[in-house]
This record gives C-alpha cells, sequence and structure tokens, in this order.
C-alpha cells in the first residue's frame, strides 16, 4: 500500500506497485495544473472524479491498482471514495481495498453503520468514532489482516486527515 | 481402490482411469476445481554427532494463512524423522504409511530401523504415483551406519547430502546454508544455522511464516523442539476490546416432526396414466 497526499486529499493503493506510481505521478501533475490555472487546491469530490476520469481513460489497459481516496469535502466534512481497477467510484462512510479487503471489510460492517446510499434525503456517513477510537480500530484490522492475508504486512502507515491539518502515525506488522 | 476380482494390477500406482473422462468433461466447459499452491520452508543439515532438522508453521489456502502454527516435522520412527512440504494431507499421509511399515519391520526385523529403508518405502511410493502425491521431503535420521540426510523430491528422486532445503522458501534457505554451512558444525552452531535458514525462509517467502521447528537426532537421542523460536508474535490488541453485540434475531420456531409412515404405491400401477 501507498500513500499520497495533496493538500486536504490522500489516497492509499494497492495493487501493481509500477501503476501505482504512474497513476499518483499523473494525478500529481494534473494537481499542479490546476493549483496554476485557478490559483487553488482542488477540492476532495474533485479530485475524487479525476481519479476516476485517469482511470476510466484507461479502460481497455488498466491501472492495476485499487485505491482509496479519502479527505475533506466543501464543506469541511470527512469524505471517503472507494474505487475498483478501471474508475467505477462511490462516496462511502468506510471503505478497505486489497488483498486483505475481504479480511477488513465484514469486521468495518460488523462495528460501523453507514446509512444506504438509496435513502432519500442522502444522509451522512459519518462513523459515530473519536479519533483516537477510530485509529484503534485501523490499527487492529491491520494487525488481525496480517495474521491471516500472507500479501499483508511489515509495516503500517496511518494518515489522519482534520481541519487542523494532517498528520502520520506509524506501526510495525508482522514481518512474516 | 477398487474392490472388482478382476483386472486389478498386482502394484498399486495412479490410476488414469478416468483421464479420458475428464478430459471429455473439460472440453465441455467443466473444468476440475484448482489445486492451492503451497508454501513451506523446510531444512535440514548434518552436524558433528547427527543430524537437524527445521520448519516453518504456516499452512496456508492460496492467499489465506489457514493455521498459524501448524506442524510439519514428522515422526518416522525413533531415530528418523521427516519435515514435509507440499499438499499437507500427501506429507502427512505418506509419513504415516511409512512410519507404520517401519514399526511393522521393527518388529519382525528386532533392528532399529535405518534411513535409506524409509527412503526406499518413501520413494517407491512417490514414483508409483508419478508425481501426483504431492510430498517433497527431507528425511533425516541417525542408525547404525551413521548420520543420514537425504531430499526426496514429489516424483520420486532423491538426493543424499550434507546439508537441504525444499519448499517454496527453499531458496532463502539455501542461501544461509550455502554461505554458513561447514563440516563438523557443533549442536549449538547446528540449531543456531537451522534458525537461520528457517527464518530467512519466514521472513522473505510470503508461504512460509510464523514460529520456527527444530529436530535434533543424534545416536541414540532426540530432541523435539516445538516452537524453538517464536519471531512473529501479534503486534496490536486493542486496549478496549470488541464486542459483537446484535445478533441474529430467532423470528420464529416451529418443529415439523418426521413422518413415520410412507405410503409405498406399486410400480406397476403407478407408472400408468
Amino acid at each position: 500500500m501507498e500513500i499520497q497526499r495533496a493538500d486536504k486529499c490522500v489516497m492509499a493503493s494497492s495493487g501493481f506497485q509500477a501503476d501505482v506510481k504512474a497513476l499518483q505521478k499523473q494525478l500529481a501533475a494534473r494537481h499542479l495544473i490546476y493549483q496554476h490555472q485557478h490559483n487553488k487546491q482542488v477540492s476532495c469530490p474533485a479530485m475524487a472524479q479525476l481519479l476516476s476520469n485517469t482511470l476510466y481513460y484507461k479502460r481497455f489497459f488498466p491501472y492495476y491498482s485499487f485505491n482509496v481516496l479519502g479527505g475533506l469535502d466543501n464543506e469541511g466534512k470527512g469524505c471517503v471514495y472507494t474505487y475498483d481497477a478501471v474508475g467505477s467510484y462511490e462516496r462511502v462512510g468506510y471503505s478497505s481495498q486489497g488483498s486483505g479487503s475481504t479480511l477488513i471489510m465484514p469486521f468495518l460492517d460488523n462495528q460501523l453503520k453507514s446509512p444506504s446510499p438509496l435513502l432519500l434525503p442522502a444522509q451522512d456517513a459519518v462513523t459515530p468514532l473519536s479519533e483516537s477510537e477510530a485509529v484503534d480500530l485501523v490499527k487492529t484490522c491491520f494487525a488481525s489482516a496480517t495474521e491471516r492475508d500472507i500479501y499483508t504486512g511489515d509495516k503500517l502507515e496511518i494518515v489522519v486527515l482534520n481541519k487542523e491539518g494532517l498528520h502520520r502515525e506509524y506501526m510495525e506488522l508482522r514481518k512474516d | 481402490m477398487s474392490n472388482s476380482t478382476v483386472d486389478v494390477p498386482l502394484q498399486g500406482g495412479f490410476s488414469f482411469d478416468l483421464c479420458r473422462r475428464n478430459d471429455m468433461l473439460s472440453k465441455k466447459g467443466v473444468n476440475p476445481p484448482s489445486y492451492r499452491k503451497t508454501g513451506t520452508t523446510i531444512v535440514g543439515l548434518i552436524f558433528q554427532d547427527g543430524v537437524i532438522l527445521g520448519a516453518d508453521t504456516r499452512a496456508t489456502e492460496g492467499p489465506i494463512v489457514c493455521d498459524k502454527n501448524c506442524e510439519k516435522i514428522h515422526y518416522m520412527a525413533p531415530n528418523i524423522y521427516c519435515c514435509g512440504a507440499g499438499t499437507a494431507a500427501d506429507t502427512e499421509a505418506v509419513t504415516d504409511m511409512v512410519s507404520s511399515q517401519l514399526q511393522l519391520h521393527r518388529y519382525h526385523t528386532g533392528r532399529e530401523s535405518r534411513v535409506v529403508t524409509a527412503l526406499t518405502l518413501l520413494k517407491k511410493h512417490l514414483f508409483n504415483y508419478q508425481g501426483y502425491v504431492q510430498a517433497a521431503l527431507v528425511l533425516g535420521g541417525v542408525d547404525c551406519t551413521g548420520p543420514h540426510l537425504h531430499t526426496i523430491y514429489p516424483h520420486g528422486s532423491t538426493d543424499t547430502l550434507p546439508f537441504a532445503t525444499m519448499g517454496s522458501g527453499s531458496l532463502a534457505a539455501m542461501a544461509m546454508f550455502e554461505s554458513k554451512y561447514k563440516e563438523g558444525l557443533t549442536k549449538d552452531e547446528g540449531i543456531s544455522l537451522v534458525v537461520e535458514a528457517i527464518c530467512s525462509g519466514i521472513f522473505n517467502d510470503l508461504g512460509s511464516g510464523s514460529n520456527v521447528d527444530v529436530c535434533v537426532i543424534t545416536k541414540g537421542h532426540k530432541e523435539y523442539l516445538r516452537n524453538h523460536l517464536l519471531p512473529n508474535p501479534r503486534t496490536y490488541i486493542s486496549s478496549k476490546g470488541y464486542s459483537f453485540p446484535k445478533k441474529t434475531e430467532v423470528l420464529l420456531t416451529k418443529i415439523t416432526p418426521l413422518k413415520e409412515k410412507v405410503e409405498i404405491i406399486e410400480a406397476g400401477e403407478a407408472m400408468e396414466e
């Protein structure tokens, strides 16, 4: 997994590392052009659409990458976008991608509740956890996934993004 | 095994009876279930007083770890042990079968089993099955002719070596042996080299992991060091723990008893309209 940041937007990717690098380079370049043209940071929902377009542009020779994009939306609320390899995306309350996602996702489903995206009027998908509780949950997810998934392991990087800014945390995982 | 009285080959071996049927089925689009990739690191070496065997303890089903602490060093005879890589069922079955044959042989002769006897029994069985019994073994033991170490491949070929590795982590483990093995190692040097080789497999090969098992066999003595090293403890446990509160609700409980009698209708009548 690899984590990359724009100002109010972070992306975690798994899959083929060369494609992930190429994709992030492409997005960084587009982001730079946007900054020069508009003299501001790109918003997270705009970056989400851009990522989708970038992935779909290579529909028939896709980037072998599975992404989760997180950040603050235009109202300053937290948002998470989850993708498939060819650009289909959705705003959700929580998500996981990659080889360990089959182990993590059911646990998150059990612990967290996300309102149905079909409900009208649309409801906020904010999980009722404090920052420390959320970080604790993420650490547990990864420690557990590493126990049973051979492709997950070594180290964990957690990025916490809120209105005060962004900070990173690191944790050791099993190394086998 | 077939029970028919005619056309049974006298020797066992892999039966190709169903190959034409399977070929026909796959042409019609019914594919057999795929094999699961197996991952393991097993090693063995000869030191000054005998043989040391080592193994990791991870068992996998594809990308998922299904047993974090399994045993891969199998008992063959009191003075012979055998590490197994490949399909777990095959390594277990083949070592159990041969160890039973060795026990009977000991009852018959009243002597200690020899390593070459175990080797011959194993390779004969594996060759019969043309590689379909997926067992890659490292066989080690000490008998009246001294310490012996062999590797056995799934097709039945064997090697006799001073140090050996097998499984998906064999390359990582062999790298340690090739750079550090020398003749006449002491017991402690031997154990630490085996541990190092297994650890190299555990940390560098995805199919191998968890703990290190070691077995030291010397003349008239053996030491089975189960979980000799535990280099992979769980890294994080949440301080508050987790609850899984909402159970599946029971909406209805209704028990329908089995019918005691069944009406039997005459077959001839039922067929007619």
